[in-house]
């Protein structure tokens, strides 16, 4: 590679008495001054929050309200920190509109003290019932207070819009009689 | 009412007058602190502090939520914290000293003010009388006496303190002041000079400096600072650096002596250097604007008594002792918060220098460019005024 000598000028005598840099920084200081503020005023106004955030871990239903999550457990094997915790159970009988649903967790817990917001559990999940959305600040008094239960994170993750409605195709396929 | 304050003994008058001035500079001070936080904020593109509020201000529709924004009641906020945190006093200090120290550092910060006239009303034979606590001869010279004492404070905090950071800044501190002093008071002797003419009065006064840039004509009404830009340089950069401020800082740098000679202080006595230092920041640029920016007039060329014989056709009362009083301390005021605003602008605008630039800037710049600008006006005075 080439060397490019560049020439040091030496500095001139009105760079010298440092004035006229002090008089150009002094210009740019009070265009700030007058400027519209950059900042937000947090609480009160929230940042836009940009596609693909991965906020806080929620659980989401199906747009026929029935919980998605099947109690598979492979976030919870694949969650590096260890954060979520499972305990599967069985679909009750009486249930009938979740009759066709294979399993549904009992408990489900994601210790948000130890949560990374790596998002690997909505990676993995293959029912695409755990997302990462849009809240960022969790807050809490107490450690217990901060393990997000099972109603807490339907609650956080609400209804998302569903391209499989995968339940209906089972149901479907039952009464035609043709269940593998 | 007049009559009753000025039938009250001289020692009560006096009492009186100079609880009033504390009164206005030690508010003014806490509120400097308040809006150094606001410009920063400001040339930052943030809004600043705007949180705090009184209940019953914010009652008010408009003006509460405008006074809100402002900040204001983060002074009260402040303070208040300052008041009610625990007083620490370190084990490892000698804490005669350490307790006497921020007492010493506002005793010559509010005695300068003695000397420093700030407004002035017209008596009836149209005589120019100054309103000040101390319409003292030595006028400059007490101011100089007095404020170079506010050194002895580092130097007592720094050394009672007993620990290293502390030390050094002091040391700093009082090695800056000494180093422009020297130019400081070469600066302003070419104003004493044209003020002192041949067969004159002879005075260190201010109210004379203000008087001559008060005349008639366009080299009477011309302020010093116009007259005489290079001691106005150099009195304003030796002021910058006599009352620490940015660029310089160099006395609390942060970054390379932790808080400096205030390290170990805490609570109210922390609070009292800081109003200690704006305090010598106003008195100051009240120095500042009395010598080069012209007092208590309004503009170049338009004195008081103009301002005063132009009001005089609209308002009755413009020629009422009382109002020109409190029109002079208005515009007195608002230039010398105007310099305090120059200053916190500076602030947040340079960098610090370094020590060794420091000191070579005050030795081997402003020193010989003070004798020389010196020596140039003490020729020029002697041919004018022969």
């Amino acid at each position: 590679m080439a060397v490019i000598t560049v020439e040091r000028k030496p500095l001139t005598f009105l760079e010298r008495t440092y004035l006229p840099q002090i008089a150009g920084g002094l210009k740019t200081t009070f265009k700030h001054l007058i400027a519209p503020k950059k900042t937000l005023e947090y609480p009160e106004e929230r940042p836009t929050i940009p596609n693909g955030y991965r906020g806080v871990p929620t659980l989401v239903m199906d747009p026929n309200g029935r919980e998605k999550c099947v109690s598979c457990q492979l976030c919870e094997f694949v969650c590096p920190p260890k954060a979520i915790r499972i305990t599967p159970g069985e679909i009750p009988a009486e249930e009938t509109d979740r009759a066709h649903v294979e399993k549904g967790p009992k408990a489900f817990d994601i210790d948000m003290l130890r949560c990374i917001y790596c998002g690997l559990c909505q990676e993995v999940c293959p029912e695409e019932a755990i997302f990462l959305q849009n809240q960022f600040s969790m807050s809490g008094y107490t450690r217990a207070e901060m393990v997000n239960h099972k109603d807490r994170l339907y609650e956080l993750g609400g209804t998302l819009p569903d391209a499989h409605f995968k339940w209906d195709k089972k149901k479907a396929a039952e009464e035609h009689g043709n269940t593998h | 009412m007049f009559d009753f304050f000025f039938n009250l003994p001289v020692l009560v008058q006096g009492l009186i007058k100079g609880l009033a001035v504390i009164m206005v500079i030690f508010p003014i001070a806490g509120a400097c602190s308040m809006a150094e936080r606001k410009v920063a904020a400001w040339i930052q593109d943030r809004p600043g502090p705007n949180r705090a509020i009184v209940p019953w201000v914010a009652w008010i529709p408009f003006l509460g939520k405008f006074l809100q924004r402002l900040g204001i009641f983060h002074v009260m906020a402040d303070g208040g914290k300052m008041l009610f945190k625990e007083d620490s006093l370190p084990g490892h200090v000698n804490k005669f000293y350490f307790v006497l120290a921020p007492i010493v550092a506002m005793i010559p910060a509010l005695t300068t003010v003695t000397a420093v006239p700030f407004g002035a009303y017209f008596d009836a034979a149209g005589k120019v009388i100054p309103l000040g606590l101390a319409p003292l001869d030595v006028g400059m010279l007490a101011v100089f006496a007095v404020s170079s004492l506010g050194v002895y404070s580092m130097i007592l905090a720094g050394w009672a303190s007993n620990s290293k950071y502390p030390f050094l800044g002091s040391v700093r501190a009082s090695a800056q002041l000494i180093s422009y002093e020297l130019s400081m008071t070469l600066a302003v002797l070419p104003v004493f000079l044209w003020v002192n003419a041949p067969g004159t009065e002879g005075t260190m006064g201010f109210a004379r400096v203000v008087e001559f840039q008060s005349q008639p004509g366009f080299l009477g009404g011309m302020w010093f600072g116009f007259l005489m830009p290079l001691s106005a340089f150099i009195f304003l950069v030796a002021l910058f650096a006599e009352t620490n401020r940015q660029p310089f800082d160099t006395v609390e740098s942060e970054a390379d002596l932790v808080g400096s000679f205030h390290t170990e202080y805490g609570a109210f006595k922390w609070g009292l250097f800081f109003v200690a230092e704006y305090s010598h920041m106003i008195v100051g640029s009240g120095v500042f604007m009395l010598l080069f920016g012209g007092g208590w007039n309004p503009l170049p060329w338009v004195s008081l008594a103009d301002l005063v014989g132009l009001l005089g056709h609209f308002l009755s009362f413009a020629h009422a002792p009382l109002f020109v009083g409190v029109l002079s301390i208005v515009i007195f005021m608002g230039k010398v918060l105007a310099m305090i605003f120059f200053f916190m602008w500076v602030r947040w605008t340079l960098p610090r220098f370094r020590y060794d630039q420091v000191m070579k800037i005050g030795w081997q710049k402003m020193l010989p460019l003070s004798i020389a600008n010196l020596l140039f006006y003490a020729i020029a005075i002697a041919l004018i005024q022969k």
